[in-house]
């Protein structure tokens, strides 16, 4: 039995909604990030600086910071509730998935914090 | 909550259809994301330090190992991108009987095939 605490938007309907907004919003960037590394072969350090200087940029990186972390949270979740089961793994499968739950947690506020830093330390 | 019923699948038994392992490498791909996560992080971090910094980094993604596993990102990447293609495309109705589920399937592979060597040419 899954339980909704968990969930990130404590509803199946704003998951999924929340799992596509930021889904679209990393593959923008992808596709940004890409073809600008495309663009700009042997690309330099001033350039490449003066490029995450922006403001655009800076909140461009920042939406897709926590659109990555919201997805990967969805995502964990759904692979933790299939298969770190009491089905699957027996009775201790609620104690260990919460573990993994917490682990999860613990990493992508790390990526968060950790990220804000990055970007907003240009 | 402990369901007591019996469950009628056991899928260790059954020959998986092609959609399964399209959406199973979903899962996969999307998990070691999530660990790269911290690598990509980790590189765009010292990339914008300095430009000794980056001129390290430049060297660091130089080597053969880190142009292996960029390109295991990459692949990674543009398997978990495309597999997400299709789930949007399925949400508007697009490919959702059995058949249009497998063709949906088998383009992801071979879509996913040519850009990551694709990608492969870039790193290289």
């Amino acid at each position: 039995m899954v339980r909704a605490v968990t969930s990130f938007g404590r509803s199946g309907l704003s998951d999924w909604l929340v799992q596509r907004v930021s889904g679209v919003i990393i593959a923008a960037y992808f596709f940004f990030i890409v073809g600008w590394l495309v663009a700009n072969p042997g690309v330099d350090f001033a350039t490449w600086q003066a490029l995450h200087q922006l403001t655009c940029m800076k909140i461009f990186n920042t939406v897709t910071l926590l659109s990555v972390v919201a997805h990967a949270w969805i995502g964990i979740w759904a692979v933790l509730t299939d298969y770190v089961t009491v089905r699957l793994l027996g009775p201790k499968a609620t104690a260990l998935r919460l573990v993994f739950e917490i682990a999860a947690i613990g990493l992508l506020v790390v990526y968060t914090l950790w990220g804000l830093a990055i970007v907003w330390g240009v | 909550m402990i369901d007591k019923r019996p469950v009628n699948l056991d899928i260790g038994t059954i020959r998986l259809p092609i959609t399964a392992y399209v959406s199973i490498l979903h899962r996969v791909s999307g998990v070691a994301l999530i660990g790269a996560f911290g690598i990509l992080l980790g590189l765009l971090a010292y990339s914008l330090k300095s430009a000794e910094d980056f001129a390290a980094v430049q060297a660091c993604l130089a080597s053969l190992p880190m142009k292996l596993l960029m390109w295991a990102v990459l692949a990674a990447v543009i398997y978990h991108l495309l597999a997400g293609i299709k789930h949007l495309i399925m949400d508007m109705g697009i490919g959702e009987t059995l058949e249009g589920g497998k063709r949906g399937a088998t383009l992801v592979l071979v879509i996913a095939v040519v850009g990551i060597l694709l990608a492969g040419v870039w790193v290289w």
